[in-house]
């Protein structure tokens, strides 16, 4: 399939892990066209949560590059410029980990606009990505260990639109969560890719889930290998019911 | 026996309030007792050297006549602006080389750590003494001779904490969320490892009083007729020969109790934020 404008995220022959001796992934490549929901499947331990991290920007990869929106990625973390490291907004796994324990729920929605300089308005856009998430009024003032894994897990995903991504990475994003829990999320998900066009990069073991969800899924082997290891699967024309 | 017979609940509630009413016990006498009894340190009185504890001097006299219980206070609140003093310096330089080489990682944080190696390498005993011979006797050497051999282990305490924090999904997110290196830092690492710093500074204290007394008594720390329990016990040293115990024993208990009590509390803090790891009263 040709497209007139360049993928929303594109890696290219990524060589990652943590012993560059040892790399969980090898000349892994991965294409995210614009707007498209790609799935992302695999055993654990294969290195999906390796990948996303990279497709974030957040893990170096010993060799290969990242493109967003057609322009190559020029660091990760801190080396990244803080636009094309807001580009992409992620969702974890684990809400627990994913959020500071010292930060009430408002904060932590709050802290993308803070960080970025946009205290003006983080009042009134913290109140309002909390309303489409699902959460209600005294929850914001909460702690992470006074709410619910779900309700810290919609804040996380709050906190990650915060700055309207162009991509949104979601590792196991509801793997610790109920149907119904995951069902909401899923909708807040696909209710702002249809409000902004964003694309999605969902990685998870659930193949179902991640099926109906997506526009096609990838599958990861263990050990995953350049060109043998990404097979693609594109969702059936009349399955279109997302969450 | 008794002591085996108490549940650790209650020995542990009495450790609390023994060493928390010595604390305050300290606190008080060295506020109050230096408003009411002024001190003048360079008076003698030769008329009345070496008396046996009596009502009128409580801890005796010493061998130029002057009061061992007064010198004792004096001394205990020297040793105390000392101490708190030089673990603030040595926690506020710990923290921040340790959470510097935490947060940045890599080779920077290889050479600070070996900086930090090499240092503690030198016997601290032996860098105070040092730090101290370049200036003239007085409390701002002693705390600086402390509070520049001391930080070595808050930094690695606190650069080992920033580590394990710096890898959590949370500043994945914070650094995803487009936070500076600085942001991260203050606002997610920093807080983080502050009640570990906190608990070492406390811990540092009694460290410091007695490495105060040390550098006192070895005739490097205040000047020789300033009120220091260091002082006090190596000038006492003489008459101890000849039988006269109480101006060394009472410094030393001076010494001794405070610190314990300091030491007793920080370990019933330690306790509470990591109870998994038995404490062991560390000076």
């Amino acid at each position: 399939m040709t497209r007139p404008t360049p993928p929303a995220l594109e890696l290219r022959e990524i060589t990652a892990g943590y012993d560059r001796a040892a790399p969980v992934l090898r000349g892994v490549s991965l294409t995210v066209g614009e707007g498209e929901a790609v799935g992302l499947l695999g055993p654990s331990g294969c290195g999906k949560s390796t990948l996303a991290k990279v497709a974030a920007l957040l893990h170096r990869p010993f060799a290969g590059t990242v493109h967003l929106g057609g322009a190559p990625a020029r660091g990760f973390r801190h080396r990244a410029p803080r636009a094309q490291r807001t580009a992409v907004g992620v969702v974890f796994q684990q809400p627990r980990l994913a959020a500071d324990p010292r930060l009430t729920l408002a904060s932590l929605i709050a802290e993308p606009l803070r960080a970025t300089g946009r205290r003006a308005e983080a009042a009134g856009r913290t109140e309002e990505l909390a309303r489409s998430v699902g959460l209600g009024g005294d929850l914001l003032a909460r702690r992470p260990h006074e709410v619910s894994d779900g309700q810290l897990q919609r804040a996380c995903l709050a906190r990650a639109l915060a700055l309207r991504p162009r991509v949104l990475v979601c590792d196991e994003m509801t793997a610790m969560l109920d149907a119904s829990t995951t069902a909401a999320l899923v909708a807040v998900v696909e209710d702002y890719r249809e409000r902004s066009g964003a694309a999605l990069l969902a990685v998870g073991h659930d193949r179902t889930l991640l099926e109906r969800w997506c526009d096609r899924t990838v599958e990861m082997a263990a050990g995953a290998e350049a060109g043998t290891a990404l097979r693609s699967a594109r969702r059936a024309p009349a399955d279109t019911s997302a969450g | 026996m008794s002591s085996q017979a108490l549940s650790p609940r209650l020995g542990r509630a009495l450790r609390v309030r023994a060493s928390a009413g010595v604390v305050v016990a300290v606190l008080v006498a060295v506020v109050l007792v230096p408003l009411l009894f002024p001190l003048d340190e360079q008076a003698v009185d030769m008329a009345h050297k070496l008396q046996a504890p009596s009502p009128a001097h409580p801890f005796g006299t010493d061998d130029v006549g002057r009061d061992v219980l007064l010198r004792c206070v004096y001394g205990l609140r020297v040793s105390l602006l000392v101490g708190v003093v030089a673990a603030l310096t040595a926690t506020v330089i710990g923290t921040a080389v340790g959470a510097a080489a935490g947060a940045a990682g890599g080779r920077t944080d290889r050479m600070v750590m070996r900086v930090v190696d090499v240092f503690s390498s030198v016997p601290h005993l032996l860098l105070g003494i040092f730090i101290v011979a370049m200036f003239r006797p007085g409390v701002w050497p002693v705390v600086v001779s402390v509070g520049l051999t001391h930080w070595l282990s808050t930094a690695r305490i606190v650069r080992a904490e920033v580590l394990s924090l710096r890898s959590r999904d949370f500043v994945d997110a914070a650094v995803s969320g487009g936070a500076s290196r600085w942001r991260v830092g203050v606002r997610h690492l920093l807080p983080g490892v502050l009640p570990q710093a906190g608990l070492a500074a406390v811990l540092m204290v009694p460290h410091a009083i007695w490495h105060e007394s040390a550098l006192s008594f070895l005739g490097l720390g205040l000047p020789t007729h300033r009120a220091s329990l260091g002082n006090m016990i190596q000038g006492a040293r003489g008459t101890l020969l000849a039988g006269d115990w109480w101006p060394t024993l009472f410094p030393g208990l001076f010494l001794i109790i405070p610190t314990l009590a300091i030491a007793g509390l920080a370990g019933v803090w330690r306790e509470r934020i990591n109870p998994r790891r038995r404490s062991e009263l560390m000076l």
